[in-house]
Order: C-alpha cells, then sequence, then structure tokens
C-alpha cells in the first residue's frame, strides 16, 4: 500500500530512517536508482513471468518504459553507468518505492506499490563473509526498527547443482534440471523423462536427419543440416541460424545413445529436494545423503556450513534459521543463497525481509561479465504493520 | 422500464452472420435511422436496445457491464479478462467466426514440436543472442495464461497488431501466437503450429454480462432471446 496519510508517511520515513542508518553506518553508500527503467534492459532480464507483474508502459516518444518491480536491477544498472569496471567492488544501500501489478486484486498484504529499503554487494569474492554479513545487517536494521521476533528461511543452489554434480550425469541435464528447478512440475517432468526415456524428444526427429549429425562436430552438422533443409525445400527464416540448431540437434541426438538416469540418482535427487528443517540437522541429512556418491559432499556443504558458522559468529541464533531445498524465490535470478525473513502474523508468502545472491544479474544487465552479487530487501510496510499490530 | 441493451460486430462478415442467426431464430435486427448508425432494434422485442460495437469493444463492454448481452469471439473475450467464467455466462456456441488460438514457430525448427521443446531450445537461442526469444501476438494475456500453465517463462512478448504472421521473417519475433482457420497463412509464412500449441478454439458466442444490472423483467426478455437462438439448432 501507498502511505495513505500523512501520519502514516511520517512513520514510513521514520522508520526508513532507522534502516538506512544501520545499513549505512556498516558502510554501505545510500543511492537512489531511477524509477522508470527502460523496459527492454529490465524485462531481457526478469522475464516473461514476473512481466506480467510489472507495469510496462510507452512513452510520448513510443519507447517502452516500465516502473521497477524491484530496486536490485536498477542498482545493477547505476552500478554499471558509474564503474568502467563493473566488477568494481561496491557497497549499495537505498530506500524506495517498487510497484507490482496484483492480478488477483491488491490489498494490505500484496500492494501494488510498495516501499523498498535493502541492501547490494557487488564484487565481494568472499561469498560466505559476503552472505552472512548482509543477513546479518538485514536482521540488525529489523531489529533496530524494533522487530524482536523472527524466523530465517534459507535455501542454497549450491547445494542443488552439489547434488546433481555428484551423480554420474551428462553434464547438458545438470544444467537442464537447475534450469527447471524454480518450476517444480518441469523438473518433475525433466526428472522422469531422464529416468525413463531420455531419447524421446530425438525420436520425433527425421531419422535420414539423425544419422547425419557428426558429434562433436558443429561445423559438419551444420552441413548435414543445411543439406537436409535444401533437400525438402524448407526455407530457413527468422534470426536462430542453421548452426544453433545443429549444436541443439547434437545435444538432443546425445541423448538418443545416453543410458537414462538410475533409479537410485533420481531417488537421490528426490530425497535432497524433499531436505526440510533446522538448518543445522539439514547440514547432516544433506551430508549423508550424499556420503557415498561419486564426487562426495563437495566444497558446496562447506560453504553451507561456513555461511552458518560466520552467523552464529555475528551472533545470529541458528535455532531461528530453518533450511528448505525447495525454497525458492518467484525471481528466478538468484544462482546461490537465497533467504526470508518471515515475521509472526504476516503469512509465509508475506515475508517481511527477503534477498539472496545473484551473481548472473550483472552480466544479463549489460555487464558482459558475471559480477559476484548479494543483497537483501525489507518491505517497510509490512514491517511496519507488524510493528504497529505488538505482535512482534 | 429499463431497456436490455444487446451488442452485436458493427461490420464485416461477422455482422451478417450475426443477422442471419437471429433471423433463422425469427428475430429481425435492424438498424434505427440512419444506415451508417449505430443503433437498432429487433421487432417484437421493444425492451431490446440494438448496440452495433466493433467485436473487441463488446468483450470490453460485457466486461465492464455496460451492455448486457453481446455477441463476440471468445479469443476476444478470454484474451480481455483473466476471470470471464465468473464475468460472463457463455449462453450459445453460434457456429460461426471461428479462430484458433495458436503457437506457431518457423518450419525450419526441426527440433521443436512441442512447448517442452520451445523451453529447451530457449537457453541456448539466449546464449547466443543475449535474450529471450520473442514472441508477436496481440493476445499477450493469453499467451502468458497459457505458456504460465506449461511451466514455461523463458520468452518475451512483443506486441503485434497487425501481420503477425510476417514477424519472423522480418526477423522482429522468433515465434508467434496468433489466429487461423485453416493454417493456410502459417504455412505460407514458412510456419508451423505446435503439437500442443493450440491455446483455444474460439468462434462466436452469444454472451451475458454478471456485471450489468438485470432486473425480473430483462432477466424474462434475456430468457426469450436465448430459446429463440436455442432454436436455430
Amino acid at each position: 500500500m501507498a502511505a495513505e496519510s500523512a501520519q502514516q508517511f511520517a512513520a514510513l520515513e521514520a522508520q526508513a530512517q532507522v534502516l538506512m542508518t544501520v545499513f549505512t553506518k556498516a558502510g554501505h553508500e545510500a543511492v537512489a536508482p531511477a524509477v522508470l527503467q527502460p523496459a527492454d534492459v529490465f524485462l531481457d532480464v526478469i522475464g516473461e513471468s514476473l512481466r506480467a507483474r510489472t507495469y510496462v508502459f510507452t512513452d510520448p516518444d513510443g519507447a517502452e518504459v516500465c516502473l521497477r518491480p524491484d530496486l536490485t536491477v536498477p542498482a545493477c544498472r547505476l552500478h554499471i553507468a558509474r564503474n568502467a569496471d563493473p566488477a568494481t567492488r561496491a557497497k549499495y544501500c537505498y530506500n524506495g518505492p517498487a510497484f507490482r501489478f496484483q492480478p488477483q486484486g491488491a490489498d494490505a498484504a500484496h500492494p501494488r506499490e510498495f516501499r523498498q529499503a535493502g541492501v547490494e554487494r557487488f564484487g565481494d569474492r568472499e561469498a560466505e563473509r559476503a552472505e552472512a554479513e548482509i543477513i546479518a545487517l538485514i536482521l540488525k536494521a529489523l531489529d533496530a526498527a524494533g522487530l524482536k521476533s523472527w524466523t530465517l528461511q534459507i535455501g542454497d543452489l549450491g547445494l542443488l547443482r552439489a547434488v546433481l554434480n555428484a551423480i554420474a550425469m551428462p553434464m547438458r541435464w545438470q544444467k537442464r534440471l537447475s534450469e527447471a528447478f524454480w518450476r517444480p512440475d518441469a523438473f518433475r517432468a525433466e526428472l522422469i523423462r531422464l529416468t525413463t526415456s531420455p531419447g524421446a524428444a530425438a525420436k520425433a526427429l527425421p531419422a535420414d536427419l539423425v544419422a547425419q549429425l557428426q558429434p562433436g562436430d558443429v561445423g559438419a552438422t551444420t552441413a548435414a543440416v543445411q543439406a537436409y533443409l535444401d533437400r525438402n525445400a524448407i526455407e530457413v527464416i527468422g534470426t536462430r541460424t542453421v548452426e544453433e540448431m545443429a549444436s541443439h540437434l547434437l545435444d538432443v541426438a546425445a541423448d538418443v545413445s545416453a543410458t537414462p538416469l538410475d533409479a537410485k540418482s533420481a531417488a537421490l535427487i528426490e530425497s535432497y529436494v524433499r531436505v526440510k528443517g533446522p538448518a543445522i540437522e539439514a547440514g547432516q541429512t544433506i551430508g549423508t545423503l550424499l556420503a557415498g556418491s561419486k564426487g562426495g559432499t563437495g566444497a558446496a556443504l562447506d560453504a553451507y556450513d561456513r555461511r552458518l558458522a560466520l552467523l552464529a559468529n555475528a551472533g545470529i541464533p541458528l535455532d531461528r534459521i530453518t533450511f528448505s531445498a525447495e525454497f525458492g524465490r518467484n525471481l528466478e535470478y538468484y544462482t546461490g543463497l537465497v533467504f526470508e525473513v518471515l515475521a509472526p502474523g504476516l503469512s509465509v508468502d508475506s515475508p517481511v525481509a527477503g534477498g539472496g545472491r545473484y551473481d548472473g544479474l550483472m552480466r544479463a544487465a549489460g555487464a558482459g561479465i558475471d559480477v559476484p552479487a548479494v543483497g537483501g530487501a525489507i518491505h517497510t510496510e509490512r514491517l511496519l504493520s507488524v510493528l504497529k499490530g505488538g505482535r512482534s | 422500464m429499463s431497456k436490455l441493451t444487446l451488442a452485436i460486430p458493427s461490420k464485416g462478415r461477422l455482422m451478417e452472420q450475426t443477422t442471419e442467426m437471429f433471423a433463422r431464430g425469427g428475430l429481425t435486427v435492424s438498424k434505427v435511422g440512419h444506415a451508417r448508425g449505430y443503433r437498432g432494434e429487433i421487432q417484437g422485442l421493444p425492451e431490446v436496445d440494438v448496440a452495433y460495437v466493433s467485436s473487441s469493444e463488446i468483450a470490453a463492454a460485457l466486461k465492464s457491464g455496460s451492455v448486457h448481452m453481446g455477441i463476440t469471439g471468445e479469443d476476444l473475450v478470454r484474451e480481455s479478462m483473466s476471470d470471464a467464467d465468473t464475468r460472463l455466462q457463455f449462453l450459445k456456441k453460434l457456429g460461426f467466426g471461428f479462430a484458433d488460438v495458436v503457437v506457431a514457430v518457423p518450419a525450419w525448427w526441426i527440433d521443436v514440436a512441442t512447448v517442452s521443446d520451445l523451453e529447451a531450445a530457449s537457453m541456448p537461442f539466449r546464449r547466443a543472442h543475449g535474450r529471450w526469444p520473442r514472441v508477436a501476438t496481440k493476445y499477450m494475456n493469453l499467451t502468458r495464461r497459457f505458456f504460465g500453465s506449461k511451466g514455461f517463462g523463458d520468452y518475451r512478448i512483443v506486441e503485434s497488431l497487425g501481420a503477425t504472421e510476417g514477424t519472423c521473417t522480418a526477423g522482429t519475433a522468433e515465434l508467434i501466437v496468433d489466429i487461423t482457420t485453416t493454417g493456410e497463412t502459417l504455412r505460407a509464412n514458412g510456419l508451423k503450429i505446435l503439437d500442443d500449441g493450440v491455446i483455444l478454439k474460439s468462434e462466436a458466442n452469444l454472451m451475458a454480462s454478471n456485471i450489468a444490472q438485470w432486473t425480473p423483467q430483462l432477466d424474462a426478455v434475456r430468457a426469450e432471446i436465448v430459446r429463440r437462438m436455442q432454436s436455430t439448432g
């Protein structure tokens, strides 16, 4: 909700000052990225699912612009505009409005206009330390504003990658499973496909073409595909190239001769996806799951443990942290840690704060390279309503 | 008493077929006043005001309840509201104005026959071009809802208000969502429909708005119109 009275506006402003003071004292520069963003860059980054919740319009010059649906992408763009080298280390904080269309209708818990106060840290290569510091800083700001009772929920895409990596399967399958992870139905379907008939998609391809594909040789395969199209008088139209299709066809065709994923590995993946519980026990459970596997528990679980230790050092009670393997955000750009802070009186789909790691976002926003990035934001109206309700 | 407003298409084949359909039910629809005007009446049903409106505006008028009943394509209605089944009552499919809303990709994309293949091809496309494949369409909402229901989100919509089937050749989109009856135009433009790419099989419908103001008298008029239309088979 937008502040509906001068009194509420004043209360929000006062609260924002408290939050921003915590952020700036911790060395974060206060910035105010543009509210109006070029739709093109923004929508290429966030994908069509969030576009349906983004206010996009055409300005009098015919340019497509949008009202920012969050401040993370605008902060990335601001960082890129300022620094010739986008990997330059920087710590930013902000407080300002964001806008989201609510398809089920806007209400107090799902406002279409709300104010976010948050922090972003770019270019910091000590991943777990940066993550623990961001979480601790968000919790410190919440505490300063008066929130005493909370629980922290975390997820970790690095662990998913470690689980997939620990199982004998082609790299392209690992990639597809991690990409499908955000969509539970697609993930399950992909897992079933890999365990039953990984080559099914190739069976729909013309047999005479499949016979001419040259594994490992995109150039020769491209020529074979072009010859096939010429023979059948199929015209190539559009921006996709024959070479692109040839290299995709090689992936598809490779699945024909691939051994299906064994049931034990599929069961391991499913067991991992079901892991949910207190953070320390969850780590032990995952360690046990992976103990006998090819790759062992690997660096990802070490990182998980190290992050928890750093949080404990920062004074965060670990018994208030829950891990869930399936825990995700509806923003697909997170690449590692994901977290949300839940407050009593608010439902689980209305977290009072959230954030995580998104190392691929800077590239998508135009930096040309991946840049380590981690951040978090507080939903300030929700925070105020929890504090006003005296439920904290 | 207040009148029942019935919106019917203001031009083209859809208007002719609508008039014929009413005639088969024994209802003569005619314009009032000037032949180029936009008001009409039904002989023998003085409680009905006929409004000649463009097809897409009929959808909007039914949505807001500014007309009681209307005839237009299901595609336009579903595109203009996500909650059509609560806002409207679909009273009768009329057997004309057929149009399938479909997903079509370049025919030479041998590796893409289903939405799931499309998803598999999207990520390599993005790696090569730095952006998601673009979908040209005037059915932005139907497209989002359909792909959303299939768990496919790796695309960008570009709005296209005409000659959508030419956008792939022109290089302004990679695939399209558009209406087709025979598929001939799609084929002529080097496109093919995905095996699971039929979003909606649409035709003209007689519909009533639940948002409009109804009275017992108007309910009776509506029942009479429906009865006459049912009798057309």
